[in-house]
């Protein structure tokens, strides 16, 4: 751990008294927070709670509506983050901006580009990325195209990006959402490191285990307001999470024994490519049974998505088969296969959960549609959609004005909670969920997942697919790792360890 | 742009089908080389032609026999299909075979015509020349297109930017000049420029700062040429009398024109077409080698990231669209002062949306632009060669809208991946909201 | 007092009432918008007028009289109109299921050409027509549904977008159809008696019953046009396939996981749309020219996609915008007669009127109308093209 200044901490970055408001919500309410230097500052919040806006203001693509901002003590107004950049200061996001089509190098001097004469320096360029690469620890190849890069190659980019401005304040948004837990204790040594060269860093995270081990002070917000500024070394899980949820937390989901009963889903030597045409799913086999919920753990990108979309007949196998309820499901068509009693909760909400300008009640009976209930003789039947709507809203809490009103005025909880609604309901077999509770605020979480375990306690098989470990953790009876589209290891969850898991995720194999 | 892929991505079996085009390409060669060996080199007369280099009398040339020729083009066709299913180490070659054999279309098809053909011989620099200059309007068309849609704006309106251009700047020239001054020749050119580049700002504005539809905001402005020329014409320039006059004039480059042969043919030029090269290797210089280059790259294909580096998308879009306006402007003095020294309703008769195709046909980069141009150019210049040579194929004469419209079908094949898949700039059509 | 009193209740009443009408009226904003983009463009026309020296007021007087001013001028507007709800329909339909279709050019000489070849057929003569003019108008739109169809093909196989594919199939059929009506060695369709070049006249059986003897002939084929307007309303709004279409239109990714098959309702769509423009086509040959040229259906593409957005998309308000589309340019000849104006002229205004309508927050900025709705034509609804 970073020592903390030595009773002489020089501010670099204050913010003060920040509010930012969106049409309708108030982002940032009064925000102060100071950064010292050569520290790590961790903001702590929930999803939602304005983290990332606050640091966008500070970066120059937002502009706070009042409050002050002030770099190694002058005040500043940034137009752009050009200017923000000119002062210092360098953000890597959480969807990194990059440039997929453009080389390392390129991507790397866009927007301040090396020239000789009127024209490009690619050379000096590529030299000075190497220098940087080397002095920080940051393995990057000039010379590659971004988009043939894995996340953690480009998440480097993103880095030597800020540094080859001469950032010495760096904004982090969330950098360890797509790493494994050894490649996050790799990160938080570059991170270290970074702070013995002067540079100062803002950490945003919404996991308490990473600000515990790495931040030097502590920044908690919760709906757009600071709740408390604490250290690391005086803060616990129990107290920070009381903070930024604002009321006692429970950290272990109550649930029965498991009592499984016979086979659901079974897939078999499943080979699944993506968009791309890449092999991301090769070779992976599974069987979940009735009333157990299985856990695929995982580093995003190892073929989750590809995995699920297979099961759901949206994506087509290129080998192995899936087996549901004793039938080759194989190539089915999503119809046929939720037909069968199988619901299926996406991972990407917006993208296939919902059409966003629909009705809730669209939304509700958005595989259903065609139904003899809510259509006959091919014209819809707007009365019971409508019907079967209201009671759906009612059983499932979704906090709406009315079942007419477009589903993109609801909360991102509350959508999801339409999704589940609808797919939770009917004569269910098998339930295959995908990352169920990303982005959701604490009180979603908790109704989403008794919900799943309700489910299982039914008899339903439940495939859980989740980049949270500590989901997967908290809701499994039995859990797989996913790794470079294989199955890497089954572990029963009453004897799963974070360690064990974790080795799992980075190098496929057991201790 | 995303919509693209994801269609494909939907249909889930087009990957699949993608895996195997270089064996369909390789069929295809196989099929047309034996095609061309069993099939049509016996059929064609042995009697010996001539290409011909510069015009009578007596002109220098190379003769050849058609039925030889032919089978040499397609043996090259059945070693490219060969070279496509090859063992993995010949396939380095396989590539630069298909471009070779893509390539030899052009000879084959030349050597089919003579063949067919009653006379013996063509002048065939002479018809790459008539390419060339047929393919200037859809050259500059086609670098306005790619601006724009670097630039991340979807640009349907090049038609109407040309139109505009050509309209205007006839206008300017009838009116002042009385189609006839040099020196207004040269300002009412510039006009013409100016005038594309201010049709183009209303396109920017509409679909930058609007932000409509980019292909409604091309709409717009085809319409609006259309009318706006329309008007001018009937009551400006038809009633100013003079419809008609003096365009610009032939000029042979220094030295150049001086080679024996081609050089009087090849290097001599009206100034428009000069300016067209000169506007190609100055749109793919500064686009690939300079930052503002990079810059309008990066807005094309991921404005967020651009902005948040402290590129001014918003800037760079205006910028990029305008000046490719300026160059449709250019395109349209080609139609109303350089091929022709008059102005008539719907001049450009869809030249803007040829260079479109050349665009998508060049894969979005200066050089393929170019080349696709130059293939629009060339059908269309071999489609009149063609009439005048009295080609006929078992006793009919062949169509000249079939080669016209032959371009159209390869462009379409390019898009729908069968040969070499056509990929835009990510964020074309993307309208950018600036970070607030 | 008490007299003041009442009275003031009353204002207020009545305040009240206007504030709920303007409420209600609000709520039809778009119709607003574009009625407000209408006036905006005859004010810019009339500068332009006046520019050139004459006196808009008279101009447009003459304009207006072009258009409604006798029975024959209203039964010329709306024969001109007809096909035009064919052509916008065709991008209105392919809009609400995501696509861009900007080929209803293509599909209208498709669509034609297909009708005349049909229509001229040696046994057409013998059918009788109640036989015969079904038989034409349903060659015209598989015509059209066929070459819209393609694009749709293209798009769900292979990722084609569906504006390029348009386009260069509008070319396409436009050097196909100039040939076969070109050609006289061999001759495919040409007339050979005729010294322009169009097809063979259509037999008399298959001609659409005429209804009033104006110019253009106003014909049958607007009931065909305008009751179709009525069953796309309804097949959008009420059904399940037009529920799937709407689905697509607006997440395709979504639909392809609701378990909707999103390539057929793709090329479904696109087929549908072609099929509007091919019966627009059919009816004109049929009711109005008896043959088929090339240059009939000039711009009548892009003219559809103003209509279908000036109408923003709405199938019945394609009716009305058809019309003040077809009364303008069937009312110009007669401004360019009297007043001396150009008759393109019209289509600077029409050019404005698409341009105010798709821009709309210049009307909404000039006329201080609020922003109620999403406007359907914001770049952010319909996807990135080409």
């Amino acid at each position: 751990m970073a020592q903390v200044g030595n009773g002489t901490a020089r501010p670099v970055l204050e913010v003060e008294g920040i509010t930012k408001t969106f049409p309708g919500v108030v982002a940032n309410d009064n925000v102060s927070l100071t950064l010292n230097q050569g520290e790590i500052h961790c903001l702590l919040g929930e999803n939602g709670a304005g983290k990332s806006t606050l640091m966008n203001m500070v970066f120059g693509l937002y502009r706070p509506d009042s409050g002050t901002i002030r770099v190694r003590g002058e005040e500043v107004h940034f137009e752009d983050s050009g200017e923000a950049i000119a002062r210092g200061i360098g953000m890597v996001h959480q969807h990194f901006q990059l440039i997929p089509v453009f080389s390392v190098a390129e991507n790397i001097i866009l927007g301040n580009e090396i020239t000789k004469g009127a024209f490009l320096d690619l050379d000096t360029a590529r030299r000075q990325v190497d220098a940087l690469a080397d002095r920080y620890g940051l393995a990057v190849d000039p010379d590659a195209i971004v988009g043939d890069l894995s996340v953690g190659e480009q998440q480097r980019v993103e880095l030597v990006k800020a540094l080859f401005r001469d950032a010495d304040i760096l904004i982090l948004d969330e950098p360890t959402a797509v790493l494994t837990p050894g490649e996050v204790d790799d990160f938080f040594e570059v991170v270290e490191s970074l702070t013995g060269q002067d540079k100062s860093i803002i950490f945003i995270t919404h996991k308490l285990r990473e600000v515990l081990a790495v931040a030097d002070r502590i920044t908690v917000l919760r709906a757009g307001q600071v709740v408390g500024t604490t250290t690391a070394e005086t803060a616990t899980q129990q107290s920070l999470a009381n903070l930024m949820v604002g009321r006692d937390v429970v950290f272990r989901v109550e649930k029965a024994e498991p009592d499984p009963g016979k086979s659901v889903i079974r897939v078999e030597d499943l080979r699944v490519t993506d968009d791309r045409g890449v092999e991301t799913v090769s070779g992976f086999d599974v069987e979940v049974r009735a009333g157990e919920i299985f856990g695929i753990a995982g580093v995003e990108g190892n073929g989750q998505r590809e995995l699920v979309e297979t099961i759901c007949g949206m994506r087509p196998a290129i080998g192995g088969r899936v087996e549901m309820l004793g039938q080759d499901t194989t190539g089915w068509s999503p119809r046929k296969i939720h037909e069968l009693g199988v619901a299926h909760v996406p991972e990407n909400r917006s993208k296939h959960g919902v059409v966003a300008q629909y009705s809730i009640a669209d939304n509700l009976v958005l595989n259903r549609y065609n139904h003899r209930k809510f259509s006959q003789r091919g014209v819809r039947n707007t009365a019971a959609i409508n019907a079967e709507a209201k009671e759906l809203v009612e059983r499932f809490d979704v906090r709406t004005p009315g079942v007419e009103a477009a589903i993109h005025t609801l909360s991102g909880g509350n959508q999801q909670k339409v999704i589940v609604a609808r797919e939770l309901t009917g004569d269910l077999r098998a339930l295959v969920v995908a990352q169920p509770t990303r982005g959701l605020d604490v009180g979603s979480i908790e109704f989403i997942h008794r919900k799943i375990i309700e489910l299982r306690d039914q008899g339903v098989a439940v495939l859980l697919v989740s980049a949270e470990l500590d989901e997967i953790l908290s809701l499994s009876d039995r859990i797989g790792v996913l790794y470079r589209g294989r199955l890497a290891g089954t572990v029963e969850a009453t004897e799963a360890t974070r360690e064990e898991l974790g080795l799992l995720m980075a190098t496929g194999a057991q201790s | 742009m995303t919509t693209v892929e994801n269609a494909a991505g939907i249909a889930g079996t087009s990957s699949q089908a993608r895996l195997d085009r270089q064996s369909v390409t390789g069929l295809v060669f196989g099929f047309l080389g034996v095609a061309l060996i069993v099939g049509v080199a016996p059929a064609i007369s042995s009697s010996s032609r001539r290409f011909n280099f510069e015009p009578p009398p007596d002109p220098a040339g190379i003769g050849f026999d058609p039925p030889t020729w032919v089978t040499a083009i397609g043996v090259l066709f059945l070693l490219t299909a060969a070279l496509g299913f090859a063992p993995p180490a010949a396939r380095v070659w396989a590539s630069p075979a298909r471009l070779l054999s893509a390539l030899a279309v052009i000879p084959l098809v030349l050597v089919l015509s003579l063949a067919l053909s009653d006379n013996p011989s063509t002048n065939i620099v002479n018809l790459f020349n008539e390419s060339l200059v047929l393919a200037t309007p859809l050259a500059l068309g086609s670098m306005t297109g790619l601006w724009c849609e670097r630039s991340g704006i979807i640009n349907i309106g090049i038609e109407g930017t040309m139109l505009a251009g050509a309209g205007i700047g006839y206008m300017t020239y009838a009116t002042i000049g009385d189609a006839q001054s040099t020196g207004w020749l040269w300002f009412s050119i510039l006009i013409s420029v100016l005038a594309g580049g201010l049709v183009a700002a209303l396109l920017a504005v509409l679909s930058i700062r609007f932000g409509v539809n980019q292909i409604v905001g091309g709409v717009v402005i085809n319409l609006f040429a259309l009318g706006l020329t329309g008007f001018l014409r009937s009551e400006v320039i038809v009633k100013s009398g003079i419809t008609t006059g003096v365009g610009t004039s032939e000029f042979g480059l220094p030295l150049l024109s001086k080679i024996p042969v081609i050089g009087d043919q090849v290097f001599r030029g009206q100034p428009i077409y000069w300016l067209m090269y000169v506007v190609v290797i100055g749109t793919w210089v500064v686009m690939y080698r300079t930052p503002w280059g990079l810059r309008v790259r990066s807005c094309g294909e991921n404005p967020h990231a651009a902005e948040t580096l402290g590129v001014n998308v918003v800037r760079i879009r205006y910028q990029s669209v305008i000046l490719g306006g300026l160059i449709a402007g250019l395109a349209g003095a080609w139609f109303s002062m350089e091929s022709q020294a008059r102005f008539e309703d719907n001049m450009t008769n869809a030249a803007g949306f040829i260079a479109l195709a050349a665009l998508i046909f060049g894969k979005w980069t200066p050089w393929g632009a170019f080349g696709g141009a130059l293939l629009f150019g060339f059908s269309r210049a071999l489609g009149t060669r063609l009439q005048f040579l009295g080609v006929e194929v078992s006793g009919f004469e062949i169509p000249s809208e079939f080669l016209q419209a032959l371009p159209f079908v390869v462009t379409l094949v390019v898009v729908a991946g069968a040969v070499g898949r056509s990929i835009p700039p990510a964020a074309a059509g993307q309208p950018f909201q600036r970070s607030k | 007092m008490n007299g003041v009193g009442n009275a003031n209740a009353g204002v207020g009443r009545a305040a009240s009432q206007v504030h709920r009408f303007l409420n209600e009226v609000w709520r039809l904003q778009p119709l607003y918008v574009s009625l407000y983009a209408i006036l905006l463009s005859f004010v810019v026309g009339g500068v332009l007028i006046s520019i050139i020296g004459v006196n808009p007021f008279t101009a447009y007087w003459a304009l207006l009289r072009g258009m409604v001013g006798g029975g024959d001028q209203i039964a010329g507007s709306v024969a001109r109109s007809v096909p035009f709800i064919g052509s916008a329909l065709a991008l209105a339909f392919a809009f609400r299921a995501g696509l861009f279709n900007i080929g209803a050019e293509g599909q209208l000489l498709a669509g034609g050409v297909t009708a005349a070849f049909v229509g001229a057929l040696s046994w057409m003569s013998d059918l009788p027509g109640i036989v015969a003019i079904p038989l034409i108008l349903i060659a015209g739109t598989m015509g059209g549904a066929i070459w819209g169809g393609i694009p749709g093909v293209l798009r769900a196989k292979t990722g084609a977008h569906e504006v390029i594919s348009t386009i260069m199939l509008n070319s396409l059929v436009l050097f196909g159809v100039r040939w076969m009506v070109n050609s006289r060695d061999p001759v495919v369709l040409r007339d050979t008696d005729s010294t322009v070049p169009r097809t063979d006249p259509i037999s008399e059986t298959a001609v659409l019953p005429e209804l009033v003897d104006s110019q253009p002939t106003l014909h049958v084929g607007l009931f065909a046009l305008v009751g179709i307007c009525f069953v796309v309303a309804f097949l959008l709004n009420r059904t399940t396939f037009g529920f799937e279409v709407g689905t697509v239109g607006l997440n395709p990714h979504a639909s392809h996981y609701a378990g909707i098959n999103v390539n057929r309702v793709i090329v479904a769509s696109m087929a549908v749309s072609g099929s509007f423009a091919g019966l627009a086509a059919a009816s004109e040959i049929s009711g109005t020219n008896g043959f088929f040229q090339p240059g009939t259906f000039f711009l009548m593409g892009f003219d559809g996609i103003a209509i279908a957005l000036l109408a923003r998309t709405n199938p019945v308000a394609i009716i009305a915008a058809a019309l003040l589309w077809g009364s303008m340019l069937s009312g110009a000849p007669l401004m360019q007669q009297e007043a001396d104006v150009s008759i393109d002229v019209v289509r600077i205004i029409q050019a404005m009127v698409l341009l105010f309508v798709a821009a709309d927050a210049i009307v909404r900025y000039l006329f201080r109308v609020r922003e109620l709705d999403q406007s359907p034509f914001k770049a952010t609804s319909i996807e990135g093209a080409v």
